[in-house]
């Protein structure tokens, strides 16, 4: 026993277990969060549960547990239907069910309002179009591709709109400007954009009631259904997105289903106040802004590490901001995000807007968050990991290499430009990866320099000069916050929220193996060896 | 005897006088006067911590780096000042090349790290650069070993090749002086004799100082030995002269192990 704890055995075995202690939580978490996330797009079957009392309810099974007044079994089931009953969701007490059964005819639609519809299919009523199929399942089918085709050629009028109505505010703000400058002396000018605005805002006008007309015709091809109670519902098709009747779904058609549903995830916009839908204007947020926060962060903390290890003089106050800036590491992110607003925001985001856009005060152009503005508060929250990193790794290169470079006649800058950043890429990578990991997962400052539940436009789009720097933007970190405790109907937003989590995982993950990719390829060509 | 040291006088390239250095408050070089002469190897011997190091150090002005030191008293090179403020240290060092105790090629492909001297001094044009590759390849005597794998990384190497390549990166850039620190004390005994080989080869275009623990390879390599003992130059004077029959009796001792 004495030799037992002589030989260090103890020791080792809790090291190994510490280890294990985090793996296990890291994974347990992880596991959550998949297990919850990837399962939410599977579809899944309708049961119809008669009940006691006579009247029947239809739904998915979400979840079991005992009833905590009775201590009976109970079911929570997804009813949907919320413009019919109020609410997504009800419980019901295992004693009460008298059947249950699996229509196969039990249709599931997704509606771009009032959340999901369960029930039967009626009928279809197409006016001036012609459907072919005889079966309802296959008119509607038919009537929402007829539907989706209609909606192309808005979509071409919607396009050439909202460049009008670029060009529209364009010339507004000229006018604004001319109009600052002195009403009187730019008379001619402003008419004359006056008239061209005019004459653009009819075009707009014209194509406006053009779609509203296609739009009313649209609207009058429905079909019509009846919940499980019988109540009919008429639903015009524009409003429907997809349809399925889960449960005459085979094995591959369920699978076809789910990665539709994965595609809508990465590449759609969000519905009903983003419970539903797609997410792709969250991912293009992240990622543009890590990608900024890096392309301010790395430089600037490369440069200020550079002067700290290779050119300033050792003494106290190089070892006090060194100090300082370990220590900035610690400073609560919401006092970042505070210091954003009053410096990036107000501070410079209000001058330049006095400078550059006077005419259109008092509304803000970079004087309210925006991607830049975030990008730069992050920015400033990451540069220490970054600082520290590059400075680590520019004193672990051997003195020998310095030497040997200065000693060939090369200059200071020369050797640190040709020899040891090189050398120290792998360790600035590393911290480029911290750091990037960190800014994915910030949401508290973002909240107030810019992130927005619902952004109408993204940072980045086809109108000159496509980057937008001054627009808001939408985030995951901020994303999960908002759907999972600012959104009405939380219950029906849960999964959504691991979805999210899982998603900005993912994005961190794949921005961190790309990063340790590219490291481990630099670092086994720049690795030293003495012998 | 007593013509060569005349003759060597009148070839000196570099040239001590009054030599003193301060680490802080540490007298590390005490009040040295040395003379080194053209195409002739000088070995510098002595225990640790006696100096010999330091003084290779102040050729090519590689002190400047320690913040603490301070150096008064003159190093003539081909007759200019070293340790004036105004001497260019850059050109000096192209001058004066250096290998250093632990072989420290770039983290770069060998042919990389042969051209590296000149690349800085901005020369550019292939064929120069090609040329100067296999010509100090070859004063190395290490062309045979890597011409076949040029742009490979150098860190691949052995010990006693990367020495080599060290060595012939200092040639590439056509110096006057080598300043060797110990160049073979990391070595295996057969690179250390090619080292040796190559040093007796150099000294034919070059002048070569080097710095040594081992008094056997100063007794093989060298032409003028000096003995330095706590900052002090004990004794300098051909090699064999120093071996046989040194003047001191410090030098005496240290030579045949008495001390040291």
């Amino acid at each position: 026993m004495k030799l037992f704890w002589k030989t260090g055995e103890p020791y080792v075995l809790a090291t190994g277990a510490a280890l294990a202690i985090i793996l296990v939580m890291s994974l347990a978490l992880v596991g959550v969060v998949m297990t919850n996330g990837l399962g939410y797009f599977w579809p899944r079957s309708l049961v119809k549960y008669t009940l006691t009392d006579g009247t029947a309810a239809l739904g998915q099974v979400t979840q079991e547990e005992n009833n905590p007044l009775t201590g009976k079994k109970r079911l929570q089931l997804k009813v949907a239907n919320r413009d019919l009953l109020g609410q997504d969701f009800r419980w019901i007490d295992e004693k009460d069910i008298v059947s249950r059964s699996l229509p196969a005819t039990a249709l599931l639609l997704e509606r771009r309002e009032h959340g999901n519809f369960f029930g039967f299919l009626a009928g279809v009523t197409a006016e001036g179009a012609p459907l072919t199929a005889t079966a309802p399942p296959g008119q509607l089918q038919q009537a929402l591709r007829i539907v989706a085709e209609r909606m192309k050629a808005t979509a071409t009028i919607k396009q050439q709109m909202s460049s009008l109505n670029n060009r529209a505010e364009r010339y507004r703000l000229q006018l604004l400007k001319l109009e600052y400058k002195g009403a009187e002396q730019n008379r001619g000018a402003i008419a004359e954009l006056t008239a061209t605005r005019e004459k653009v805002l009819a075009e707009f006008a014209q194509l406006n009631e053009k779609a509203t007309a296609t739009l009313a015709d649209i609207n009058r091809i429905t079909a019509q259904f009846t919940d499980v109670s019988g109540a009919a519902k008429e639903i015009a098709l524009v409003e429907i997105v997809a349809f399925q009747q889960p449960n005459s779904m085979s094995f591959f058609a369920k699978c076809a289903a789910y990665l539709e549903r994965v595609r809508e995830l990465l590449m759609d916009d969000p519905r009903e106040s983003n419970t539903e839908g797609g997410l792709f204007p969250a991912i293009f947020g992240t990622v543009m802004m890590v990608l900024l926060m890096s392309l301010f962060s790395l430089p600037f903390g490369v440069v200020a590490a550079i002067y700290l290890r290779e050119y300033a003089r050792d003494g106290l106050v190089t070892r006090m901001v060194r100090i300082a800036v370990n220590n900035l590491a610690g400073v609560p992110s919401i006092v970042y995000g505070v210091f954003g607003l009053g410096f990036f925001v107000y501070g410079i985001g209000g001058t330049l807007d006095s400078l550059l856009f006077p005419e259109r005060l008092p509304t803000p152009t970079f004087g309210t968050g925006g991607i830049l503005w975030s990008s730069l508060t992050l920015a400033l929250l990451t540069v220490p990991v970054i600082i520290v990193a590059t400075e680590e790794s520019l004193a672990s290169i051997p003195k020998g290499i310095r030497e040997g470079s200065l000693a060939l006649g090369a200059t200071k800058f020369q050797t640190l430009v040709k020899i040891l950043l090189p050398m120290a890429t792998p360790g600035i990578m590393t911290g480029l990866i911290l750091s990037m990991a960190r800014a994915a997962g910030e949401v508290a400052p973002l909240m107030i320099v810019g992130v927005v539940k619902l952004a109408p436009t993204l940072p980045f789009d086809t109108n000159f000069p496509f980057f937008h720097m001054d627009r808001k933007f939408m985030h995951l970190g901020f994303h999960i916050y908002d759907i999972g405790f600012q959104s009405p109907n939380v219950e029906a937003a849960k999964p959504m929220v691991y979805v999210t989590t899982m998603l900005l995982l993912a994005i961190v993950i794949i921005a961190s193996s790309t990063a340790i990719y590219l490291r481990n390829r630099m670092r086994s060509r720049y690795t030293t060896s003495t012998f | 005897m007593e013509l060569t040291q005349q003759q060597e006088k009148s070839q000196a390239i570099l040239s001590v006088s009054n030599l003193n250095l301060h680490y802080g408050t540490a007298h590390a070089l005490k009040n040295i006067n040395l003379d080194m002469a053209r195409n002739q190897v000088t070995a510098f011997i002595g225990p640790s911590g006696c100096g010999k190091s330091t003084l290779l150090r102040c050729f090519n002005r590689m002190n400047d780096l320690v913040e603490s030191a301070r150096i008064d008293g003159s190093i003539r090179f081909n007759g200019g000042e070293i340790n004036d403020p105004a001497t260019d240290v850059i050109s000096l060092r192209r001058n004066i090349g250096m290998v250093f105790q632990q072989s420290n090629p770039f983290p770069k492909s060998i042919y990389e790290n042969i051209v590296y001297g000149l690349r800085i001094a901005g020369v550019n044009d292939k064929s120069t650069l090609d040329e100067a590759v296999e010509r100090s390849l070859k004063s190395a005597a290490i062309w045979n070993e890597v011409k076949d794998r040029l742009h490979d990384s150098a860190l691949g190497l052995s010990g006693g090749q990367a020495q080599r390549i060290c060595i012939a990166r200092a040639i590439a850039v056509n110096p006057d002086v080598i300043l060797m620190d110990e160049p073979c004390s990391a070595l295996d005994p057969i690179s250390t004799l090619k080292i040796e080989e190559l040093i007796e080869e150099l000294k034919k275009s070059y002048t070569i100082v080097i710095v040594t623990h081992n008094m056997q390879q100063a007794a093989r390599v060298s032409d003028v030995t000096a003995f330095f003992y706590l900052g002090e130059l004990v004794e300098a004077g051909g090699t064999r002269m120093i071996f046989t029959n040194p003047e001191k009796k410090q030098t005496e001792d240290y030579i045949t192990g008495r001390f040291g």
